[in-house]
């Protein structure tokens, strides 16, 4: 799975009928060590409701037909976590800030 | 597979049900000496691996393959620890 932050959504209203009323969302794919996008970017659809500046997961391929949201649906990404730290050697390099 | 070293921890309370409660490490990549390069993977952990040590990481529908992780969303599994690695007889990296 690949650390990255929802920087957006993707709204699209010709597409194949499977994928009907699944949300899409813009991902650029982060650095862990400084929390820096890397101006790689992707679409996912999203299985846990995520927003926009979160820091999310994703997993890729024929893995993200594995969730309730995406099975038998024609995705390749699908954000299956919403973090709330992550920590190198020990010291907090991003925690989310409690609303 | 592919050598990474483990790094970090990522925690999450929301996650997809099939993942609920499993142990995702943070892991760089590296090459079969344990050189870093810098590219980073978030994995789940199936074997109990520690901060800085070196593991194998099995990666795409390959990483469906065990019983926790089996039809569930994972792409990214830690499926060993490394304790040493021989090239042309000689030891290159030893835990």
């Amino acid at each position: 799975m690949i650390l990255a932050k929802v920087v957006g959504t993707v709204v699209s209203t010709r597409k194949e009928p499977k994928i009907e009323g699944i949300k899409f969302l813009l991902l650029e794919k982060i650095n862990p060590s400084n929390m820096q996008g890397k101006a790689d970017y992707l679409v996912a659809m999203d299985s846990v409701g995520a927003g926009l500046g979160e820091v999310v997961f994703y997993v890729a391929g024929s893995s993200s037909r594995m969730t309730a949201t995406t099975e038998g649906k024609p995705s390749d990404a699908t954000i299956i976590s919403i973090v709330d730290s992550i920590d190198i050697n020990g010291k907090y390099v991003y925690r989310k800030e409690k609303e | 597979m592919i050598f990474g070293k483990i790094v970090g921890t990522v925690v999450s309370t929301q996650m997809e049900v099939g993942i609920k409660g499993r142990k995702c490490l943070l892991v760089q990549t590296c090459n079969h000496k344990g050189e870093v390069d810098d590219d980073f993977l978030v994995a789940v952990d199936l074997v109990g691996a520690g901060v800085e040590e070196i593991v194998i990481i099995s990666q795409g529908s390959s990483a469906r393959q065990t019983e926790i992780t089996h039809q569930k969303p994972v792409d990214c599994v830690i499926v060993g620890i490394v304790d040493m690695v021989e090239e042309y007889n000689q030891v290159v990296f030893k835990k």
